[in-house]
Formats: structure tokens, C-alpha cells, sequence
């Protein structure tokens, strides 16, 4: 095994659903590049579909998404789901925007490691990715 | 789990993606599938895509990619767009105009943080492509950074170079005439429902008659117009990448240009490791002392050089 020196994190920022208020996913998007990583920025409403086809296609290492307009409960399931039948298991998710709090059990249960919602400092959210994205993936082993 | 090179060969596109991470890491093992890679590669036309910022490259690779969706070829189109040069941190927004074609597996998208590179693309650009092209992707298109006057790399990457201009940018086109216009195969002038598109027009190909190009008398660069609103001008900007991959092989341009491509990349694959050598071999601190001593005008560069490259037996 090999590795070489830790490369810079790639993130993919995402807005699902049908709100179109992508203020958020933009400040989140420019404070992630700040702390040195790549971002990968996809625009609103996107589907899950093209959500998990982006973060394949871009190997990123964390996918957060945004949303606002309540649809978080249809959507997420279907982000992880997906990710599942592709076999992706070694990319952090997270989410972040409107989340009721008693939802945020269910969607922790899903596999979605953070949830942000207003108020918190993007400071937070930066080390939470440092910490929690999967080290191996940033040394590249063979 | 199936070696990395026979699933990306098979057209695997997580095989692929993380090739790619490999490639872009430099992870030392990333030249040793790149070489099995290598007699794979090579079927792909590489066509670049490369203009100012905001001229409308993005969006052009958009249409581009549609249209040739619809004459069912499989896409790879890798984007690059700049790193912070204070943080190495970078936004990479291209996908946000190549919204509608995600989701279609028949079309690969890359983002590439340029890393430092200062050419208009990343210094791994060439092998991601390669990479592409080994798993089958055909035409593969590159978008450069937002260039400026210098930035003719994708020339030594791309078979076919489109340079694409917005109208209403007059001094622009005088600002680049030098630089990036001498590289293109073909001109676009987007935004051609703006007003001055027409001029912009007239105005390239004025600066076409002027010069005395010596590509002009075998191919004729075309100098075409789109439009998104009006949905105008994709076929012909096709058509015309077309002809030009005609004209390269039925001229032996495409041989020659890959020599051209085969010889330069040589050349860089050895300075690399020489550098890499030499910084194996000289530890920060001293690279530090060097560097003060030839700044405080202590000691010139010329000596120093001499010295570290008997270090890497080079003298």
C-alpha cells in the first residue's frame, strides 16, 4: 500500500427540491473553498438522481445538501437509496437548510451523518467535513 | 474486487471517477495504469473549448453535448475552473450550467480545480482525458478556465480548438489578438441574439484576412455564430468539428499533432521527475537558506543551480 500526501477534500453541494432560495448552499459552497476545497456546485432543483450521478462522475467525498421547501423526508431516502444501489458507501452526507427537529432522528437513521439548520456557523459545518469525511479516501491507497 | 484498469475498461464510471482522483493526486501508482491505459486511448476526438470569462463556453458545451447526444455518441467533457491561489480551495460551478445533461450515464462530466496550473487547465487535464478516452468516451471536450491572453495549453491537448468570443466585448477581441484567437480552429461568436454579434463576426474575420496564417491556405477557419435563446447555430459549430477531424486525417495534420502533443508530454514527464528528485534530495530548511541567500544578493542563482544539479547527478 501506498499513499501519497493528502490531496484537497471535494465536496459536492447540492439543492434538491423545488425551492429555488440557494443563498444558503452559496454561502456554505464559498466557505468550504476558503478552507481549501474543492467544491463542486450543482445549482437548484436538483433530482436525486442527478445528485448521485454527480457525486459518482466527480468522486467527491462528501455530498451536502440544502433544503428548504419541507420535501426533505421524500427526498433524502431516495438520495441514500440510490447511493446504495450504486455501491457507494465511502462518501459522508450531510444536510442542511429547514429540518424539524423531530425529524432529525429519521434522518439520522438514514445514514446522513449532520444536520444543520439555521444559525449554525460555517465554521461548524467546515469541521465537521475535516472531521468525519473518510481518511482513506484522501491518502490514495492501492 | 476486479483490477481497476479492466473495469474502466469495461466502461465502469466509478472505475473511472476515481482513476481520475488517482491521476489528479499524482498517486504514484497512477503512471502504471495510465501506461495500461495508454494503447486503449487514442480513439477519442479531443476537441477544446476556450474563451474569456462569461463568454458563454459552458453553456455552449451544453448544446454541443445535447446535439451530440442525439447522434448517440457517449460524451466526456472534463471543465476546469480555477483554484484560490491564497487558499487552494475551489468553486467549481461548471455542472451548474450542464444542469439538464446530468443524470444521462452516456455523458461523463468532470470538474478539475486547476490546481496552480496557470495554461487554462489542470497539469493532469491530459491524463484525465486519456482516462476518458480508454473507457470509451468519443468526443471528449475540454472547457478551459476563463483564459485571457496566454493561455494556449488546451492547444497541446485538444485536436480541435474552438475559441469562443460574446459580442459587445470589442476590445476584447483587440486585447486577445496575440494570444488565444491564434490558436483556434474555430471561432464562436456566442450571444448572437445580442446586439454587435454581427461586428464581432465581421471583426474576426478581418483579423482572419489580415494575418498571414499558415493554416489558413489548408484549413479555413470558420467563424460561426450561435444563439441559445433562438436555439440557432449548434448543427453548424458541429459540422464544422466534424470537417476539421476530416481535415486533420486526410492531411496528416492529426499524426503531426500528436507527435507535437507526444513530444512535449515527454519532456514535461521528465522535468517532473527531476524536480521531484531534486526536492527529495534538498530538505525545506535548506531550500529556505538557498533562497534568502540568492534574495539578500549574498549568492547568485547561477552557482546554486550549478551546485544542485551535480547533487542530482546532472554534472
Amino acid at each position: 500500500m501506498s499513499t501519497t500526501d493528502a490531496r484537497p477534500i471535494r465536496v459536492l453541494v447540492a439543492k434538491p427540491g423545488l425551492d429555488g432560495h440557494d443563498r444558503g448552499a452559496k454561502v456554505i459552497a464559498r466557505a468550504l473553498r476558503d478552507a481549501g476545497m474543492e467544491v463542486i456546485y450543482t445549482g437548484i432543483r436538483q433530482t436525486p438522481e442527478m445528485i448521485v450521478e454527480a457525486a459518482i462522475q466527480e468522486d467527491v467525498d462528501a455530498i451536502l445538501m440544502s433544503i428548504l421547501s419541507g420535501a426533505h423526508m421524500a427526498i433524502f431516502p431516495k438520495v441514500i437509496d440510490l447511493l446504495k444501489q450504486n455501491e457507494v458507501d465511502d462518501v459522508l452526507v450531510a444536510a442542511g437548510g429547514i429540518l424539524p427537529d423531530e425529524d432529525i432522528p429519521a434522518i439520522k437513521a438514514m445514514g446522513i451523518k449532520g444536520c444543520f439548520g439555521p444559525g449554525t456557523s460555517t465554521d461548524e459545518i467546515i469541521r465537521f467535513v475535516r472531521e468525519n469525511v473518510q481518511v482513506d479516501r484522501l491518502t490514495v491507497e492501492v | 474486487m476486479q483490477n481497476i484498469v479492466e473495469r474502466l475498461l469495461k466502461g465502469d464510471r466509478r472505475a473511472l471517477a476515481r482513476m481520475m482522483t488517482l491521476i489528479e493526486s499524482e498517486a504514484p501508482v497512477a503512471h502504471r495504469y495510465l501506461a495500461e491505459l495508454h494503447r486503449s486511448a487514442g480513439r477519442a476526438h479531443i476537441v477544446g473549448v476556450t474563451g474569456s470569462p462569461g463568454a458563454g463556453k459552458s453553456t455552449l458545451v451544453t448544446r454541443l453535448v445535447r446535439e451530440l447526444r442525439r447522434q448517440d455518441c457517449k460524451v466526456g467533457v472534463v471543465a476546469i475552473d480555477p483554484t484560490s491561489p491564497f487558499t487552494g480551495g475551489a468553486i467549481l460551478g461548471d455542472r451548474i450550467r450542464m444542469m439538464e445533461l446530468s443524470g444521462d450515464p452516456n455523458v461523463f462530466i468532470r470538474s478539475m480545480a486547476s490546481r496552480g496550473n496557470l495554461g487554462g487547465l489542470a497539469s493532469s487535464t491530459r491524463d484525465v482525458v486519456r482516462a476518458m478516452d480508454a473507457a470509451g468516451y468519443d468526443p471528449i471536450i475540454i472547457e478551459t478556465v476563463g483564459t485571457g491572453q496566454a493561455e494556449v495549453e488546451v492547444m497541446r491537448t485538444a485536436q480541435t480548438v474552438l475559441v469562443v468570443s460574446a459580442p459587445g466585448m470589442g476590445d476584447d477581441i483587440q486585447a486577445i489578438k496575440a494570444g488565444i484567437l491564434e490558436i483556434a480552429d474555430i471561432f464562436v461568436v456566442s450571444k448572437a441574439d445580442r446586439p454587435g454579434a454581427d461586428q464581432t463576426v465581421a471583426e474576426l474575420r478581418m483579423m482572419l484576412t489580415l494575418g498571414s496564417n499558415r493554416r489558413k491556405a489548408a484549413w479555413a477557419i470558420p467563424v460561426l455564430k450561435t444563439s441559445v435563446p433562438n436555439n440557432e447555430g449548434i448543427e453548424k459549430v458541429i459540422e464544422a468539428i466534424q470537417q476539421h477531424r476530416e481535415y486533420l486525417t486526410t492531411s496528416g495534420m492529426l499524426l503531426q499533432r500528436a507527435q507535437r502533443q507526444a513530444r512535449s508530454e515527454l519532456q514535461a514527464l521528465v522535468l517532473h521527475t527531476v524536480l521531484n528528485t531534486l526536492n527529495a534530495k534538498v530538505s525545506e530548511d535548506e531550500w529556505d537558506a538557498l533562497v534568502e541567500d540568492v534574495a539578500t544578493r549574498e549568492r547568485d542563482p547561477y552557482s546554486i543551480a550549478d551546485e544542485l544539479e551535480a547533487r542530482i547527478g546532472l554534472r
